[in-house]
């Protein structure tokens, strides 16, 4: 019987871990935000009281996006961020 | 966990409204969250075409299908920054987005078009990779709506991206920033109006519309973000968000209920006395604008070698 395969992104990692566990008590376990991820289960999407059982395939998706200078002027020359 | 529309299984929790959906009840609250920052910010309207800036990420293609759905005639407009694969990869994502749905994206490639690309623009002007990709993609997004007479250009700024730059401006106190954030930038002295229609959805809601949606998109982050500011402002953001569901959401409606007006005056700083840029004619209060001389600069330097991150497993 196999375990909990999990897909991690940034950088790109798959671990297994032993099931059953909540889908919070996962976040937990790589002290990651609730806000920051979604995760899906065998290609759909679970709330934060889904149970994850052995031989399930989860992917833990981060939602944030980076690279800004968002705030930046919207005239060339004028001041630099 | 059920959806408290129809009671059905929920598949996500959307704690800042202290509740869950199932997976056509939260298409269907994104959709009315869209429609709602258009019509109360002047965004776009009735039988405008709108210019649609398409990273290949989330933001961006979940509001141009959002845009599209509630019938907006909106074309996409991809820039190729030349940031090795992850350009590759994201332009791949935008391409197979339109070619499914019919839509009509225009592209435009730095390297080809202008001599260079962001790792080579951000070395040769000794800016952030950020500030010569943000420069770049304002004004080709301005160039390219002036030129295709669009009536808006749409950003897929959402609430964390404005959340954060607002948090980041207020650490600092820059008052002519600050007077400037507001989801909708009028058009005028040679610039487009400018729209974010997410504002009202956050970076997981946006995550979740493109899951939930079948939109296949760029998922790794930009190998050039490392370690920007702006993530570090969003990580604290959510961990208030994460004992306080909604902080973000009150912190910058609220800062556009009760703040934002007292720093209008602040706002126009810089953009007095604006002329045309005598080599392109942008608009700009130098004899050749920004751009101009990022091209001149970034042109003219040996292009930055990226080498490509190994993809980790284990």
């Amino acid at each position: 019987m196999g375990n909990v395969k999990v897909l991690l992104r940034n950088p790109r990692r798959e671990v297994e871990l032993q099931g059953p566990l909540s889908v919070i008590a996962l976040l937990n376990r790589f002290s990651l935000q609730r806000e920051a991820v979604l995760v899906v289960r065998n290609g759909t999407l679970v709330p934060g009281d889904a149970t994850l059982a052995d031989q399930d395939e989860v992917e833990i998706r981060p939602v944030i996006s980076g690279g800004s200078d968002r705030g930046a002027p919207r005239v060339e020359g004028v001041c630099s961020p | 966990m059920k959806c408290q529309v129809c009671r059905g299984p929920a598949v996500i929790d959307v704690r800042r409204h202290n509740a869950n959906f199932c997976a056509e009840h939260f298409l269907r609250l994104c959709r009315d969250q869209v429609e709602r920052a258009i019509a109360a910010f002047d965004m776009i309207h009735p039988g405008e075409r709108a210019l649609v800036a398409v990273s290949g990420g989330k933001d961006s293609l979940a509001v141009w299908d959002l845009l599209v759905g509630l019938g907006y005639e909106a074309d996409g407009l991809y820039l190729g920054l030349g940031i090795g694969e992850y350009s590759d990869e994201s332009g791949r994502y935008a391409r197979h987005f339109a070619a499914e749905r019919n839509l009509h994206l225009r592209e435009v490639d730095l390297r080809e078009e202008y001599g260079y690309d962001v790792p080579t623009a951000a070395r040769a002007t000794k800016r952030a990779p950020c500030s010569a990709c943000g420069l770049s993609k304002r004004h080709l997004f301005d160039a390219c709506a002036r030129e295709g007479n669009y009536d808006v250009v749409v950003t897929g700024h959402n609430l964390d991206d404005e959340a954060a730059v607002l948090f980041g401006n207020v650490l600092r106190w820059q008052m002519e920033y600050i007077g400037r954030q507001w989801p909708v930038l009028p058009g005028g002295d040679g610039f487009p109006r400018k729209a974010k229609p997410l504002v009202r959805l956050s970076e997981r809601e946006t995550a979740a519309y493109c899951i939930l949606s079948g939109i296949d998109y760029q998922v790794e982050e930009c190998p050039m973000a490392d370690g920007n500011r702006h993530l570090g402002y969003k990580a604290a953001l959510n961990s208030i968000e994460e004992s306080s569901p909604g902080s973000k959401h009150d912190f910058y409606f609220r800062f556009l209920d009760r703040a934002a007006g007292l720093f209008r005056e602040q706002a126009g700083a810089g953009l007095e006395g604006l002329g045309a840029c005598i080599r392109c004619g942008a608009p700009t209060p130098t004899e050749v604008c920004g751009f101009c001389r990022l091209v001149d600069r970034a042109s003219a330097a040996e292009p930055v070698e990226l080498i490509p991150r190994p993809r980790r497993r284990g």
